[in-house]
C-alpha cells in the first residue's frame, strides 16, 4: 500500500485522529517545557499552597505551592523520553528474539520459542523490582524493565508471522540469488512484517508509560528532581483526604496519553495490512495491564 | 491429555528454573561489594567481613546459587538479612492478604468483563454497545494507582462507606472487617483487569456471532441473542479461560501497586519495602514466590483449558 493513503487512513479514523492529535500535543509540550513553562514547575511557595484552579494557576497548586500545570507540562518530557527509549528497547529485543525464534535451525528456533514462553510470564514490574534491588530505582531501570518485558511479548506475537514470511517465494528467490542471511532478514523479511511491529511499538509505549507511572509512584522510578506524573500522584496521595480532587490532573494526563497510544495502535492495525485484522483481538494485543 | 499435561509440566518446571537463575543473577549484578552496600556506610570492616561469610559471598557464584536453589526445593527461602527471621514464614503470612486480594479482584474482573463484553458484542451497532466499548477502551488506559485514588476519594472520603486504608491488625480473626478492607483494593484491580477482559470477551463473542452454529441456531428460529447465549457462550468462556493465565500476571502487578496504595500488609508491599532496604534474600524469595504463582496459574489454566475443550479430547486419547 502506498504510504500517503495509509497515513490518511490512520488520521482519517476518529480514534486515529484523537491518538495522533493528543500525542502531537504531548510531543510539543515535551520539547517546549524544558525551555518554557508558564511558571517554574519546581518553585515552591508555602503561602500559595492548594490554590484552586485560576488564570494564574490553571490546574491550581499542590501542598508546597508548586504550579501543577507547569509541573504536568514539564513531566511530559519525562514521559516522552521513557516511551521512546522503552519502545526502541522493546523493538530491538522483540525483533532479535523473534528472528532467532523463527529463521534459525530447528533446535535453536525451538529453544528460543520455549524461552519466549517462559519469559512472557514475568510481569514487568517484578523485573523492575529485581533491577531496583540491585541498582536502586531510576528511569533507566524502568526503561530496561518495560523494554525487555514488552519486547518478549512482541517476539511472541510476531514469531509466527516472521516464520510465514520467511517461507514466501520472494524470500526463497532472494536466497537463491545469493543474498546473505542478514540481507534476507533486513531487506526482505522485516519490511513485510513492519505493520505488525508498528502496532506493537505503539502498545509498547503505552505499557511503558503505565510502568513508569506505577514505579515512580512506588518511589523506584523518577528521582525527586525529575518531574513525573507518577511521582506527582504519589505526592498528592498523602493529601487525598483533604484535597481529593487534586489528583485529577496527573492521572488524566497519564490516562489520555496511554489511551492515545492504544488508539493509535488500533488505527495503524486497521489501516495497515488487512491480514493482521483477524488477529486483532488476541490477548497478546494487550498483555496484562502493567501500570 | 496425559502427554500434554506432562509436556506442560516440564515447561512449568523449566520456567521455575529459568526464573530462579534470572532472579538470582539480577540481584548479584549489584555493583560493588554487596556486603558493604547492605552494611551501609556505618558498617565496620569486621561487620562487613562477617556479613560476607554469612551471605556466602566468599564462595563461587555457582555454589551460592545451588545453595539457594536447593533451599527452594525444600521450601526454605533463607533468612532475612535485616531481621534474621525466616523468609518463608513471613511470605506465607503475607500471602493470607495477597491471595484473597488477587482472588477477589479476579472475580470482580470477570463479573465486569464477561457480561458487559457479551453485551457490547450483541449491541455492537447500537449506542449502548459503542458506549460500553469506549468505556472499556478508556478504563484499560487508566493507571491502577489512579483508579484506586479516585475510588478512595469517591467512596471512602466523600461517602465514607469503607475504610480508606489498612487491614485489621489481627488479620482474619474478624473476617467481616478483613473483607471490608479488601473491597476497595479488589475493586481497583478488578476494574482495570475487567476492562481488559471485557475487550477480549467482546471480540471472542463477535467471532462466535459469525460462527456457523450460532447462525444455524438463529436460522431455525432462535433470536440472535439467545443463540449466542445458548450456543456461543461456552466457546466464548473457553477463550476467556485461555487468557486468564496472562491476566494473573496483571493481578500480581496490580497487587504490588494497590497494596502499597491501600497500606495492605501483603507480599507486594513487603517487596516494595524490602527493595528499599536491600534485603536481598527476602527480595529473592518474594520475587520467586510471585513468579511461581504466575507460572503455576498459567500451568493450571492451560491444563484446564485443554481438558474442557471437547475438540482436544476427541483428537487424542
Amino acid at each position: 500500500m502506498r504510504r500517503g493513503s495509509w497515513l490518511r487512513a490512520v488520521v482519517g479514523s476518529p480514534t486515529g485522529a484523537f491518538g495522533v492529535g493528543w500525542l502531537a500535543l504531548v510531543a510539543v509540550a515535551a520539547v517546549a517545557s524544558p525551555f518554557w513553562t508558564p511558571l517554574d514547575p519546581f518553585a515552591t511557595d508555602p503561602y500559595a499552597a492548594w490554590a484552586p484552579p485560576s488564570t494564574e494557576h490553571l490546574f491550581g497548586t499542590d501542598s508546597v505551592g508548586r504550579d501543577v500545570f507547569s509541573y504536568v507540562a514539564r513531566a511530559s518530557t519525562t514521559t516522552a523520553l521513557v516511551a521512546l527509549a522503552s519502545g526502541a528497547t522493546a523493538l530491538v529485543v522483540g525483533v532479535l528474539l523473534a528472528v532467532l525464534g523463527s529463521l534459525t535451525p530447528r533446535w535453536a528456533r525451538d529453544s528460543v520459542a520455549v524461552l519466549i514462553d517462559v519469559l512472557v510470564a514475568f510481569p514487568t514490574i517484578l523485573i523492575a523490582m529485581a533491577l531496583a534491588a540491585a541498582f536502586g530505582g531510576s528511569l533507566g531501570v524502568v526503561v530496561i524493565a518495560a523494554g525487555t518485558g514488552y519486547g518478549v511479548n512482541i517476539a511472541r506475537v510476531s514469531r509466527a508471522e516472521i516464520r510465514r514470511v520467511g517461507r514466501e517465494d520472494y524470500v526463497l528467490a532472494a536466497r537463491a540469488a545469493g543474498v546473505g542471511a542478514l540481507g534476507v532478514v533486513t531487506r526482505h523479511v522485516l519490511p513485510n512484517v513492519a505493520p505488525l511491529f508498528a502496532v506493537q511499538l505503539s502498545l509498547a509505549m503505552a505499557t511503558s508509560i503505565l510502568a513508569e507511572a506505577g514505579l515512580s509512584f512506588l518511589g523506584y522510578g523518577a528521582s525527586a528532581e525529575t518531574a513525573s506524573w507518577g511521582r506527582l500522584l504519589s505526592d498528592l496521595q498523602k493529601f487525598i483526604g483533604v484535597h481529593p480532587w487534586s489528583i485529577v490532573w496527573p492521572g488524566a494526563a497519564i490516562t489520555l496519553t496511554v489511551l492515545a497510544f492504544n488508539l493509535l495502535g488500533d488505527a495503524v492495525r486497521d489501516a495497515g495490512d488487512p491480514r493482521l485484522r483477524p488477529r486483532a483481538a488476541t490477548p497478546a494485543d494487550r498483555p496484562g495491564v502493567v501500570s | 491429555m496425559i502427554r500434554f499435561t506432562a509436556g506442560r509440566l516440564v515447561l512449568f518446571a523449566l520456567g521455575l528454573v529459568v526464573a530462579s537463575v534470572l532472579i538470582f543473577a539480577t540481584l548479584r549484578l549489584l555493583p560493588g561489594d554487596v556486603a558493604q552496600v547492605i552494611a551501609g556506610t556505618t558498617g565496620s570492616p569486621a561487620q562487613v567481613a562477617a556479613l560476607r561469610t554469612e551471605l556466602g559471598l566468599d564462595r563461587s557464584i555457582v555454589s551460592q546459587y545451588l545453595d539457594w536453589a536447593g533451599g527452594l526445593l525444600r521450601l526454605d527461602l533463607g533468612r532475612s538479612l535485616v531481621t534474621g527471621t525466616p523468609v518463608g514464614d513471613e511470605i506465607a503470612d503475607k500471602l493470607a492478604v495477597t491471595l484473597p486480594l488477587a482472588g477477589l479482584s479476579l472475580v470482580i474482573g470477570l463479573l465486569i468483563g464477561v457480561p458487559l463484553g457479551v453485551l457490547a458484542a450483541l449491541r455492537r451497532r447500537r449506542p449502548l454497545g459503542t458506549a460500553v466499548s469506549v468505556g472499556a477502551q478508556v478504563l484499560a488506559a487508566v493507571p491502577a494507582v489512579w483508579a484506586g485514588m479516585l475510588l478512595i476519594a469517591l467512596v471512602a472520603v466523600t461517602l465514607r462507606w469503607l475504610p480508606t486504608q489498612g487491614f485489621p491488625i489481627d488479620g482474619w480473626s474478624d473476617p467481616a472487617a478483613a473483607l471490608r478492607s479488601l473491597v476497595l483494593p479488589a475493586v481497583t484491580i478488578g476494574l482495570v483487569e475487567g476492562a481488559v477482559l471485557l475487550r477480549f470477551t467482546r471480540s471472542a463473542a463477535l467471532g462466535a456471532l459469525d460462527a456457523d452454529y450460532v447462525r444455524a441456531a438463529a436460522a431455525k428460529g432462535m433470536t440472535r441473542d439467545r443463540a449466542l447465549v445458548r450456543h456461543g457462550l461456552p466457546n466464548v468462556m473457553l477463550s476467556v479461560v485461555s487468557v486468564l493465565g496472562i491476566q494473573v500476571a496483571g493481578l500480581v502487578v496490580g497487587a504490588v501497586l494497590v497494596e502499597q496504595l491501600f497500606s495492605l500488609p501483603g507480599v507486594g508491599r513487603m517487596l516494595v519495602a524490602d527493595v528499599g532496604r536491600r534485603d536481598l534474600t527476602k527480595v529473592q524469595g518474594e520475587l520467586m514466590t510471585l513468579t511461581a504463582i504466575v507460572l503455576a496459574v498459567g500451568f493450571v489454566v492451560d491444563v484446564v483449558h485443554r481438558s474442557v475443550d471437547p475438540r482436544s479430547r476427541e483428537r487424542g486419547e
